[in-house]
């Protein structure tokens, strides 16, 4: 594999630095061989990161990250040739936006691949704590059927009024998928979108107290961060469900916890927390709640996407062609 | 006739609200109370006109013999495999269901098994309860929209799994008795076939003498390694056996059961798989849904005494 040839060829390559890889990378490390770059990974080394940044990383104009693997202005500071940011994710959270935009980095992210996976996932997490279905599968797993008889009745879904927080491209295909279930969708957005026909709520507490239901797909910013709050869960009602698919921190998670401890809310599905892995055990031990390792974008097919996309963009920036997916702030 | 003196037998708990609705009207004897079954029968033969069964208990040849002043039998179920439809005829007994009123949830759980199953949602519940996400991560799952579903018995439930289907995009073919032109959906002549073209097959016919163990090892093999099976039929449309084996040998992909042969006895082997999801028969299973099947019984009995049409017979 590392022949001489083979050296000399790829050092001749421009390199795209990875601090930490992300975990498309790592799944599907060969997606990643290209002719127009090549990977400078960080993680292998055992030098401290600035160091290694200062010693190796001076001429990279292109680095590839995700949530697990912050750009923040420290190390941008450290890459005087950055022009490129990649992120494998939607979200862009976790890159100094305003730090990229001063010195005119571009940064391009994977929106679009996942929404199909997150909307499915929204939808099946809905199904999920409304129709009680993992936890009737543990009911039958523990032998419980024969013995304790009939499962307790969960809520139809047909019907329910759905407040979609964000009405991006993961919202808008949540949307889609639950008018076929006969809900009523109403949103919340950070703009009334034109050409939509559900009714538009300029603010969360509003759209939660006309709601059964809330569905969480916003990028988390300085805005966002603990919007659902105590009000806006005690607005949405005994009856109500909390989806959240988006980020932990745009949930007041603590309050959260309470509102379900005490039944002020219905229940609650969550592929997301505030400090992951770690989830508050008192959630470990409700019926009502459905929780997921923060994987709603992790199927095998959306990791393919994602990473042609990634790939494919890279690509094009080494060739001198516009990006495929540049993030622009609104 | 005053209605108080109207016996009405119910054959085993299914819906509270349902027993204090028909407690009002009528003179309710409850089944599953006694111990001798037969004296009991014998001992109200003369007073019982009406039957009200579900998918477990109903009205077979024996119970219908044994009351000679039976004039009705409302199931609390839209499935009729549980009532002897020919003695029933034979003996000018009318027959209703509850058909329509559960459409909407039993179709929205078939999609929610789908969901289940293909992303791994009640396994990754365990995953996180059980403190393992601290440790690693979760495997990638299985995308569903765009998946090929295959539907077998296009009905009214059949319909509506469609309809909720097609807004992800799936593509979807069916097996039906008969080919339905008006349909825009691919017909197959075969439920191999059919299964053989899916990634998805979701059966959701009558049960009947033909459907009886629709789905048998020629049909798990054809849907194969990665195919998902989905039944909110009944459990004998399912080889129960080869299902099961197919499901830990690994020649079938996946598994989402509301429905059993024998229940509420599931195969326990199927406990310790992660790519099958296992439920009580809880198709119909809301608060809403459940009351307004006990509505329609309640509104089926009350117009035959009063010599009206039945309003959803079965037919």
């Amino acid at each position: 594999m590392q022949g001489d040839d083979q050296d000399l060829r790829t050092q001749d390559l421009p390199q795209v630095l990875v601090i930490k890889p992300p975990p498309l990378l790592t799944l599907f490390e060969d997606k990643f061989m290209s002719s127009k770059f090549q990977l400078l990974k960080a993680w292998e080394s055992t030098l401290p990161l600035d160091q290694f940044l200062t010693t190796y990383a001076g001429s990279v104009r292109a680095v590839l990250c995700s949530g697990a693997s912050p750009i923040t202005l420290d190390i941008i500071r450290l890459l005087p040739s950055l022009q490129l940011v990649v992120t494998a994710s939607a979200g862009t959270n976790h890159i100094d936006l305003n730090e990229c935009r001063r010195l005119g980095i571009a940064v391009a992210n994977t929106a679009g691949v996942f929404s199909d996976d997150g909307a499915d996932a929204a939808v099946g997490l809905l199904i999920d704590v409304l129709r009680k279905i993992s936890a009737a599968d543990r009911f039958v797993r523990h032998g419980l059927w024969p013995s304790k008889g009939d499962y307790p009745l969960g809520s139809k879904l047909g019907g329910k009024r759905v407040g979609i927080v964000g009405l991006g491209d993961i919202g808008l295909a949540v949307a889609k998928r639950l008018e076929a279930f006969g809900c009523t969708i109403l949103y919340n957005s950070r703009k009334q979108k034109p050409y939509v026909p559900y009714p538009f709520y300029t603010n969360v507490h509003e759209l939660a107290a006309d709601s059964d239901a809330l569905i969480i797909c916003c990028a988390l910013t300085a805005e966002t961060r603990h919007m659902i709050n105590r009000e806006v869960m005690l607005a949405l009602g005994k009856q109500g469900i909390i989806i959240n698919i988006a980020r932990g921190a745009i949930i007041d998670e603590k309050e959260m916890v309470e509102c379900l401890v005490k039944g002020e809310i219905g229940g609650a599905g969550l592929d997301v927390f505030e400090n992951e892995p770690n989830v508050p055990k008192e959630l470990c031990e409700l019926d009502n709640v459905v929780l997921s390792p923060h994987r709603v974008v992790f199927t095998a097919e959306g990791f393919i996407a994602a990473c042609e996309l990634v790939v494919g963009n890279l690509e094009a920036f080494f060739s001198d062609k516009p990006l495929l997916s540049l993030v622009i702030d609104e | 006739m005053e209605s108080n003196n109207i016996g009405v037998l119910m054959t085993c708990p299914m819906n509270s609200h349902l027993e204090q609705e028909l407690e009002k009207r009528f003179k309710l004897l409850r089944l599953w109370t006694v111990r001798d079954r037969s004296k009991f029968l014998a001992a109200h033969r003369n007073s019982i006109h009406a039957d009200v069964g579900n998918c477990s208990v109903c009205a077979n040849a024996e119970l219908i013999e044994a009351l000679p002043k039976l004039e009705i039998v409302a199931s609390f179920s839209v499935g009729f495999d549980k009532i002897d439809l020919a003695k029933s005829k034979e003996k000018g007994i009318g027959v209703t269901h509850t058909p329509d009123v559960l459409t909407d949830d039993v179709a929205d759980m078939a999609i929610g098994l789908i969901l289940m199953v293909l992303r791994k949602f009640c396994e990754s519940d365990r995953f996180v309860r059980s403190g393992k996400w601290k440790k690693g991560t979760f495997m990638l799952t299985t995308k569903f929209t765009g998946k090929r579903v295959g539907i077998i018995g296009l009905g009214r439930v059949g319909m509506a799994v469609a309809k909720r289907v097609e807004a992800f995009s799936c593509p979807i073919g069916y097996y039906s008795r008969t080919e339905k032109p008006e349909i825009k959906y691919k017909y197959y002549s075969s439920v191999v076939k059919l299964a053989a073209n899916s990634d998805i097959l979701v059966v959701i016919c009558p049960l009947t003498e033909e459907t009886r163990h629709i789905i048998n090892r020629e049909v798990i093999d054809a849907l194969g390694p990665k195919g998902v099976l989905i039944n909110i039929g009944r459990g004998l449309h399912v080889d129960e056996p080869e299902l099961v084996s197919a499901l830990v040998e690994g020649r079938l992909g996946g598994a989402g059961l509301d429905v059993f042969e024998h229940e509420p006895e599931v195969p326990e082997e199927l406990f310790g798989l992660d790519n099958v999801v296992l439920l009580p028969h809880v198709g119909s299973g809301t608060v809403e849904t459940r009351r307004d099947m006990a509505d329609l019984v309640i509104a089926n009995l009350e117009v035959h005494f009063l010599k009206r049409p039945l309003l959803t017979p079965v037919v």
